[in-house]
């Protein structure tokens, strides 16, 4: 069991390193360029620029569009490696030589993706370094207003908050696929169809615990 | 030896094992054979108790299937073997990998006393070269003798093939028959296999059960199965040009 949760957690987590530092990257780049841009009036701070950078990578970006992003990649993954071996008779052959198939399939996933906090405290940091990148080299925002305006206000709950639905997003992720891999009937379209129904509900319902948590936690 | 008795099976509306009773012997290679449709599949997913029957029972050796706990269940699961119709290899492990599997989950063997079993194993089903292949790198014939392999690791009472020729070229067809046939009687298996393949009937059917429409239609041996009168029987067995001619020089023989 050891050996599966460290192979899901390299194909799970570590895997999606790569895509979550590019995408982190270019959205904290974004919004800190919008949020310049719609700057208009000479009144409001140029710090206001790494405020927002922060308040929305940490508190929407990284967590959510980050799990979004995560429910396409892992979870079709997950959906389709599993609605595989159920279409070639592999989660059958488990199941005669007396594994438990279910736990032998979902739970080294459900472990592995316990580490996906990590992942969104990466997310974060990418993210505002991209706005500061931005910010800065693109001539917005000075690095000294950029850093005054990341300090500015600072809530250090906002960060567990994140993490929170960090945790509940990677129980999402790792579960709803994992049904619609493992109770799936057909052959391989239905593998595909399984997949992005999988990936539809996985997203539907982080929109909607994402929303439920935000205002039990900040409401 | 495995007894059924009187199973009955249905999804839903549909009425798929309509009372089937039989003996399979130890040391003996059982065939079910009937046309698509007549119940073969769901028959040998109840012996493997993949399906629970709706009535009837199903006894390993005097124990009944639904009688035993789930723990006892799973132990008795051990003690099967299964070769599947695609050879239901793990796609992401190893030939190798593969066969260790199930000594890795279910023994406490040390590394090298499972490698030297699955050495044996794979030695056994004439597989020398293929321990680091994936799946996706061995032929059919291959995969299928893996999957023997991976089924008999473990060494057990009862092995079950669900038309383990299928897709197979015939020469490779009749290696595989007899792979299964010998391992049988060597290690005094009770072997069950589902398939329509007549040469496998005439290759290794010691007992063979004829289905057709969840019902059992015939029973007997290879030898029986081309002197049935069972009008159901003899137009499966003579479907094919080849079997009719065998029989019109049988029928003039004895004329």
């Amino acid at each position: 069991m050891k050996t599966l949760i460290l192979k899901e957690i390299d194909e799970l987590v570590y895997g999606s390193m790569g895509i979550i530092i590019f995408i982190s990257f270019f959205i904290g780049g974004v919004v800190s360029i919008q949020t310049a841009l719609n700057i208009t009036n000479p009144l409001i701070p140029r710090n206001l620029i790494g405020f927002a950078t922060r308040q929305s990578v940490i508190l929407e970006f990284a967590p959510t569009f980050t799990s979004i992003i995560m429910a396409g990649k892992v979870g079709s993954y997950i959906t389709s490696s599993i609605g595989t071996m159920r279409v070639t008779e592999q989660i059958d052959a488990l199941e005669i030589m007396g594994v438990n198939s279910l736990n032998y399939l979902v739970f080294p996933k459900i472990i592995a993706m316990l580490f996906y906090p990590f992942v969104i405290a990466i997310a974060m940091y990418v993210g505002i370094f991209g706005g500061w990148t931005a910010g800065v080299f693109g001539g917005f925002s000075s690095s000294a207003d950029f850093v005054e305006g990341l300090q500015l206000d600072f809530i250090p709950f906002h960060v567990t908050y994140s993490f929170i639905k960090s945790i509940v997003f990677a129980l999402i992720i790792a579960t709803i696929p994992s049904f619609h891999g493992y109770y799936m009937k057909g052959g391989a379209l239905e593998v595909g169809k399984a997949s992005t129904t999988a990936f539809v509900w996985t997203s539907v319902v982080i929109i909607i615990v994402n929303y439920i948590l935000t205002q039990l936690l900040l409401g | 030896m495995i007894e059924v008795d009187n199973l009955h099976k249905s999804f839903g509306e549909s009425h798929v094992l309509k009372g089937i009773s039989s003996k399979f012997e130890k040391g003996k290679t059982n065939l079910i054979i009937g046309q698509s449709g007549s119940g073969k599949t769901v028959f040998l997913k109840c012996l493997l108790g993949l399906f629970s029957p709706d009535k009837g029972s199903i006894s390993y050796d005097g124990k009944i299937y639904s009688e035993l706990s789930a723990s006892e269940q799973r132990n008795l699961r051990q003690e099967m073997g299964m070769v599947f119709q695609g050879s239901a290899l793990f796609d992401s492990m190893t030939v190798q990998g593969n066969v260790m599997f199930p000594l890795g989950m279910f023994t406490k063997q040390s590394k090298s006393e499972m490698q030297d079993r699955v050495d044996f194993v794979l030695k056994r089903v004439n597989l020398v070269d293929a321990h680091n292949k994936f799946p996706s790198e061995i032929s059919g014939g291959m995969q299928k003798r893996v999957a023997i392999a991976r089924a008999i690791v473990m060494n057990p009472k009862y092995l079950f093939c669900d038309e383990p020729n299928s897709g197979l070229d015939p020469k490779t067809a009749i290696l595989i028959d007899n792979l299964i046939h010998e391992i049988t009687q060597e290690y005094d298996i009770t072997t069950v296999i589902n398939t329509h393949d007549m040469n496998s009937v005439m290759e290794i059917g010691e007992k063979i059960i004829f289905l057709k429409n969840g019902l059992k239609e015939w029973e007997g041996s290879n030898k029986e199965i081309f002197k049935t009168e069972n009008e159901a029987v003899t137009d499966f067995v003579y479907s094919s040009e080849l079997f009719k001619k065998v029989r019109q020089m049988y029928i003039e023989e004895r004329n």
